[in-house]
């Protein structure tokens, strides 16, 4: 009698469970795709992550409003995206990125989320750019006093 | 010649734990106390090489010997002194070692406090632990060897992850890790129980307070990462339900588990075979957590370099796995219960209920962080949940969790009467009532945020209610109000100890849950004197100016806060590291117990005319860290030695 009341509690809450996880990847689930593959069966409002190589030469980036346009590419597609806000630090033309976000039925993916991937291989100091950093310091002193 | 050195002391130490494992082993079936003590003798030596592993790779470091792989990629000839340090267990490598060498240390520890009192498990013990270690010795030794040296030797080294250049990272890590390997202690105790079929309780006794220590460890840790990736990573945010996270998350979430369930083993005498479960789930979770973070199977925002490494870890788990599962069949037997379950309302069936739902959690977990692998696997498709899908699962089982905080500790055993209910739950219950009346008055709109702090006020309530009643009794017997009340935390530490922790996670709760539900932000793009407004603040950018570093360069915005007066200037900037392809922002914020202010610098004009800021008020998360202080002093009230009752 205990026993079976002890069971079926045990029943409720693993029932309970299972429907909360369910419902939470069925409202949650983001999926991946390449340009190629969100270009051949994007559905308008469904939530995808995106990656791919952010087209040399199609970023553009309005500072006042922070519209940040850009395109990503696979090789065989091209995705045009649509970001408000700062492109993130490790984003630049040229590299991979991942955005996360929905298919508009205006023709173009809005990114709510932009993760720009990390390269890991190892790579020596650059003199070349260190030089542009003194440059940097250099305008900005002469500007600042 | 030093990293040979090393790498010769690795292997010693490798094969001298896989002798003294052995030896303790066969010292407990012969119960000759020669092998015994040969193998104490291997422990010892054991820490001393791994201690000079240690040492002499943090030479390494010192002394920027670049043919040294791991030490050429983790630190360049800019690091400061004291990030040399620290970088030694920066990466994959070196944080095996400290890992391993921790590991040693608590054999060490074991060893003097357990030699003598606990004789037939004790030998197995030390079996277990040198095997462990005997694992991670052969992962530095084969897999993921520290000292392996490079040509042609570079001049420069890549540096230290620029991200890791922090106090955070000094003491994360180290946290973690002494959560992490202190786990293996109730786990050898588990495995000794189960091997010699002495699973009653003297293994839950004897490992007790090692537990706590583990646990609090592992606590800490997870809310030094927090505090790390709240000011070091600039999103404002302190958890993203990253696999990295996560992977420390689950093992909490059972030994959390097992803290309470060993009290109804010890008072009832139930629960022995889910209690050795959970001690053995624990234990390969760490495992399983390394393996997930190191072996790259999922991406992760901590992206820390792989190898073959992840393929040692997931044949250990499987080995240990499959070890306890065999003991645990074989012992099948003893491990049932005595005492059996009374009634639905009793302290034991909150207990079980409590176990239930911190497993149910660390299951949703650990189906929401492989689940990019279960559908791969299963649809080919790879589909990921984030964190609404986390947040969604979980809230309501941490609701749960917090109402059964204050029933817990209160409610009788056995079967809990009408009037013990009344009696302990009646002013509390009203009380977490009208707070939640009171906050929705004050406008409080969110049903989470009301039931959080209504709980709360509820929980505080039972912990008043039942300290009050105590003190009461103590003074009724003489005793003035002060030192009854310090009496009562000392006598009955572990009981108060456990409150105070209860309090922490309270506080941290309403920390969570208000950033969560009224933190405010706006991101924006400022010329020299134009401000941004934002919760009755007042942000102005006035200048920008770069400066050099002794590894950097660094790009700093000026920006004036003020909220009718003045507040003072932020900071925020952006350092580039030569050896970084992107710079690496520098948050900079203004704590207060309300809110912070918290500025992230985004892009800027490289003449200094305008920068882009991402601007936040972070409401009440200085109260997740105030909680980490609280946790700790309730931690510490119960890892204190138990008072002898007086006669």
């Amino acid at each position: 009698m205990r026993k079976t009341k002890f069971i079926t509690g045990g029943a409720v809450i693993a029932a309970a469970l299972a429907y909360m996880i369910y419902a939470g990847v069925t409202q949650s689930a983001v999926y991946f795709v390449t340009p190629a593959e969100l270009r051949a069966s994007a559905v308008a409002g469904k939530a995808y992550r995106l990656g791919g190589m952010v087209l040399p030469g199609s970023v553009t980036w309005e500072p006042r409003t922070l519209a940040l346009h850009f395109t990503l590419g696979d090789g065989t597609a091209t995705v045009p995206v649509r970001h408000k806000g700062t492109p993130p630090d490790l984003f630049g033309e040229g590299r991979g990125a991942v955005v996360e976000g929905t298919w508009s039925a205006d023709g173009y993916f809005r990114a709510s989320l932009i993760l720009a991937k990390h390269s890991e291989e190892y790579k020596a100091p650059h003199d070349a750019s260190q030089a542009g950093y003194k440059e940097l310091i250099r305008t900005l002193q002469g500007d600042g006093r | 010649m030093i990293p040979e050195l090393g790498y010769g002391a690795a292997i010693v130490a490798l094969v001298l734990a896989l002798w003294g494992a052995v030896t303790a082993a066969l010292g407990a079936r012969t119960g000759r106390p020669a092998l015994l003590l040969s193998a104490q003798h291997a422990a010892l030596a054991v820490f001393v090489l791994v201690t000079a592993c240690f040492a002499l790779l943090t030479y390494a470091f010192l002394t920027f010997d670049f043919s040294v792989r791991y030490v050429a990629t983790n630190t360049n000839l800019g690091t400061p002194f004291y990030y040399r340090i620290t970088g030694v267990w920066g990466a994959l490598e070196g944080s095996i070692i400290l890992w391993t060498w921790m590991l040693g240390l608590y054999t060490l520890i074991v060893i003097l406090r357990h030699r003598e009192g606990a004789r037939e498990l004790y030998p197995w013990v030390l079996t277990v632990m040198l095997g462990v270690l005997a694992f991670f010795l052969l992962v530095i030794t084969v897999a993921a060897p520290p000292f392996a040296r490079q040509a042609p030797v570079p001049a420069d080294g890549r540096g230290l992850n620029p991200l890791l250049e922090d106090t955070g990272m000094i003491t994360h890590p180290v946290a973690l890790y002494l959560g992490f390997t202190g786990l293996t202690v109730p786990f050898a105790f588990a495995m000794a129980a189960l091997i010699t079929g002495r699973v009653g309780d003297a293994w839950i006794t004897l490992t007790r307070r090692w537990t706590i220590i583990a646990w609090y460890f592992l606590s800490l840790g997870l809310l030094i990462g927090g505090w790390w990736s709240y000011h070091v990573l600039g999103w404002g945010g302190y958890w993203a339900w990253d696999p990295v996270e996560n992977a420390a998350f689950m093992p909490w979430l059972t030994a959390t588990a097992f803290l309470h369930s060993v009290m109804i083993q010890e008072r009832r005498r139930m629960l022995k075979l889910w209690n050795i479960s959970l001690v053995i789930l624990t234990f390969s979770l760490t495992l399983f957590g390394t393996f997930l973070t190191r072996s790259g199977v999922i991406a992760s925002v901590h992206a820390f370099t792989q190898g073959t490494i992840g393929a040692f870890f997931l044949s250990f788990l499987a080995l240990v796995l499959l070890t306890a599962l065999g003991l645990l069949a074989v012992r099948w037997d003893a491990l049932h219960a005595q005492g059996e379950l009374d009634s639905i309302v009793s302290r034991e069936s909150a207990f079980l209920l409590n176990n239930v739902l911190f497993v149910a959690a660390t299951f949703t977990v650990f189906f929401g962080t492989v689940f990019p692998l279960l559908s791969e696997a299963a649809r080919g498709v790879k589909v990921s949940v984030g964190a609404p899908f986390f947040n969604q699962v979980n809230v309501p089982l941490f609701l749960a969790l917090i109402f059964l905080m204050g029933v817990g500790p209160l409610i009788a055993w056995r079967r809990a009467s009408f009037d013990n209910l009344r009696r302990n739950f009646l002013w509390p219950v009203l009380v977490g009532v009208a707070a939640a009346a009171f906050f929705f008055s004050l406008g409080v709109r969110s049903a989470i945020a009301v039931l959080v702090l209504a709980l709360t006020v509820f929980v505080a309530s039972t912990i008043t209610v039942d300290f009050a009643r105590a003190s009461r009794a103590r003074v009724r017997l003489g005793e003035p109000l002060l030192p009854a009340m310090g009496g009562l935390l000392r006598r009955h530490n572990r009981r108060y100890g456990g409150f105070g922790v209860h309090l922490g996670i309270l506080i941290i709760a309403v920390g969570v849950t208000g950033s969560q539900a009224w933190s405010v932000q706006t991101e924006t793009t400022l010329r020299r004197g134009e401000y941004a407004e934002l919760a009755g603040y007042r942000v102005r950018f006035e200048d920008l100016t770069a400066s050099e570093e002794s590894n950097h360069f660094k790009v700093a915005g000026a920006f004036t806060v003020s909220n009718g007066r003045g507040l003072g200037v932020l900071r925020p900037a952006k350092k580039f590291y030569p050896q970084e392809t992107s710079p690496i922002a520098y948050v900079d914020y203004r704590l207060g117990l309300r809110e912070d202010i918290y500025l992230v610098l985004g892009d800027f004009a490289r003449d200094g005319s305008q920068a882009t800021v991402k601007f936040q008020v972070n409401r009440l998360v200085s109260w997740i860290w105030i909680g980490g202080l609280v946790l700790t002093a309730g931690a510490v009230l119960a890892i204190l030695p138990e008072k002898k009752k007086a006669a």
